[in-house]
């Protein structure tokens, strides 16, 4: 690099670097270095070195096994649940119906309004609305308050992550069904394709790309869930719903245990990690190119 | 019968279409009735409307500081976001070097850490900072913006750099030759021809950061610095049995994100769609 070319260089970059570095990569590598130690995070008390023990004695800790056992099965329904409401919300949306741009409008809204208001709007109608439905038609097994219950609370936590997510991936994937050539779809028509074998045969396959995304996207939002879990549940009842994120604020936070809690962090960097790239790298050989 | 099938996805887009604002609609109606009222039914609407609940919300919640605090603290960090990303990403884009392809690897790399994974460590740092730099980074919305910066590099530099690498290069060559300099090149000629992408990275940063619950109240304890998300938390911890006004409260929250959704919803839409397929 010339002289002056350096100069603009550093100009350009260093502001935004600074920032990132202090934020993101010199906690990271404390992160990595506090997991080591036993520490209940008062500066004054000493910090034991335990080397790799806080790493095996997760193990040993029935409630973070049972946290991430909860979290795998709440990941799976909701990225299944997610991306079903999605992908039909937009094959519905673009398909020429006329209430087509009000749907759309509606669906992705709740994505805008947040995760930690949307939980609380749903703890209400859970807790009030579900009851009184329940009470009216007599469907008291469908309609109780979900929430107070050790299986359907995860379940609640499902409807409402697909609640607010489902809008969002229904725009990645409008925009990949947008991207599919129409001559190839008239073609098709010409040539006898029925609807379904349209879908299956053409616009799956080139939805590929949308699918890579939107998984991703799922994934690792429904893993790394927090808001929702926070003002829906709670973590309850009797931890039921304490998801990954939030045994980890807690372990840390809550309890003091700051080595402990910073090796479940940082396995759980590596979980997320695993995960999206497995996914990323199976779901993209799959892509085909126009 | 295909006119039939057509009239039943109508109905049926249309059904679902309400099944997703009813939350709203219970909201609303809520938010009008006594106590009383609404434990008779949740779903029948008010007997009167009247905005009584709406001003005790309000002033419960510290609403209107609140408001303040938010606008500032996103309005704030996504300019400097926009401004630092595109930076930096046309400088990566544009520089290619050793230098450069590290850097924007670890960008990419960072995408992937949870939040969780940080705090803990940022919150020491971030203390560290406060007291052996004298630079307050805890109970400031300054300290906040930063924060937020940092976090959102990541993405905003991801995103720009791919839509930079699909620009060609002539442009600034020719620019370069008329004596204009970097700063000038990018701030005359390259910046305009981002908007797009400008539109994208903002709309994804606006949502990320008005949202956020958990870095806030990590770092604000001050009561008059919360923002809308924090102000909702300690108002449910502490009103929680009093649901018509937590109802009026949730409203309140919603307001702003509606009105913000009714003035740039073409944007918002395309600006998600063109995030997604780049």
């Amino acid at each position: 690099m010339k002289k002056g070319n350096r100069g603009w260089y550093i100009l350009f970059t260093a502001p935004l670097l600074v920032i990132f570095t202090t934020v993101v990569i010199i906690p990271f590598l404390i992160g990595i270095y506090y997991s080591f130690f036993e520490w209940d995070g008062i500066a004054a008390n000493p910090k034991v070195f335990v080397g790799l023990d806080n790493f095996i004695r997760l193990f040993d800790d029935a409630r973070f096994l049972k946290s991430a056992w909860i979290t795998t099965v709440f990941t799976i329904l909701a990225v299944i649940s997610v991306n079903i409401v999605g992908l039909t919300a937009a094959l519905l949306v673009t398909s020429k119906l006329r209430v087509a741009n009000v749907a759309r409008t509606l669906v992705f809204m709740p994505y805008l309004i947040g995760g930690l208001i949307l939980g609380y709007i749903w703890q209400f109608i859970f807790l009030d609305v579900f009851t009184l439905i329940g009470d009216i038609t007599g469907l008291d097994g469908i309609f109780f308050n979900w929430l107070m219950d050790m299986d359907y609370a995860l379940y609640a936590m499902v409807f409402v992550f697909t609640w607010q997510m489902a809008g969002y991936v229904m725009i990645i994937y409008i925009a990949g069904i947008q991207g599919v050539p129409n001559d190839v779809i008239e073609a098709a028509k010409i040539d006898g394709a029925t609807g379904w074998q349209r879908f299956r045969k053409i616009t799956f396959p080139l939805l590929m790309p949308a699918f890579t995304i939107s998984l991703f996207l799922t994934l690792s939002s429904a893993f790394k869930i927090y808001d929702v879990n926070l003002s829906l549940t709670g973590g309850g009842p009797a931890n039921a719903t304490e998801m990954f994120a939030m045994n980890i604020y807690n372990e840390i936070f809550g309890y003091g245990n700051y080595g402990f809690g910073q090796a479940k962090a940082i396995i759980f960097f590596f979980v997320v990690a695993a995960i999206t790239l497995t996914q990323v790298y199976v779901t993209k050989k799959r892509e085909v190119e126009m | 019968m295909k006119i039939l099938s057509k009239y039943a996805k109508e109905v049926l887009l249309f059904l679902a279409a309400l099944f997703f604002l009813s939350p709203i609609y219970i909201i609303i109606v809520n938010s009008f009735k006594n106590r009383q009222e609404l434990y008779d039914n949740a779903l029948a609407l008010p007997e009167k409307f009247s905005f009584q609940y709406y001003t005790e919300a309000m002033e419960k919640m510290g609403f209107l500081s609140a408001l303040g605090n938010s606008l500032y603290i996103t309005i704030l960090s996504v300019l400097i976001i926009v401004v630092l990303s595109s930076m930096t990403a046309w400088m990566l884009a544009r520089t290619d070097n050793k230098l450069s392809n590290i850097i924007f690897m670890t960008f990419i790399a960072t995408m992937l850490i949870p939040f969780q994974t940080l705090m803990m460590p940022l919150m020491q740092l971030m203390g560290t900072i406060t007291n052996e730099l004298h630079i307050p980074m805890f109970n400031t919305r300054e300290g906040l913006i930063f924060m937020h910066v940092g976090f959102s590099s990541s993405i905003s530099v991801f995103l720009y750099h791919g839509f930079i690498k699909s620009i060609p290069i002539t442009l600034e060559e020719a620019a370069t030759i008329d004596g204009a300099t970097k700063f000038g090149v990018f701030w005359r000629i390259i910046f305009p021809m981002l908007k797009p992408i400008t539109v994208t990275v903002m709309i994804l940063n606006v949502i990320n950061i008005w949202n956020d619950y958990l870095l806030p109240s990590l770092t604000l304890t001050d009561k008059g610095l919360r923002t809308i998300p924090l102000s909702t938390f300690y108002f449910f911890g502490e009103f929680t049995i009093k649901w018509n006004l937590a109802m009026a409260g949730l409203m309140l929250t919603i307001i702003p994100v509606v009105i913000f959704y009714v003035l740039a919803q073409k944007h918002i839409i395309k600006g998600i769609g063109e995030g997604a397929v780049k």
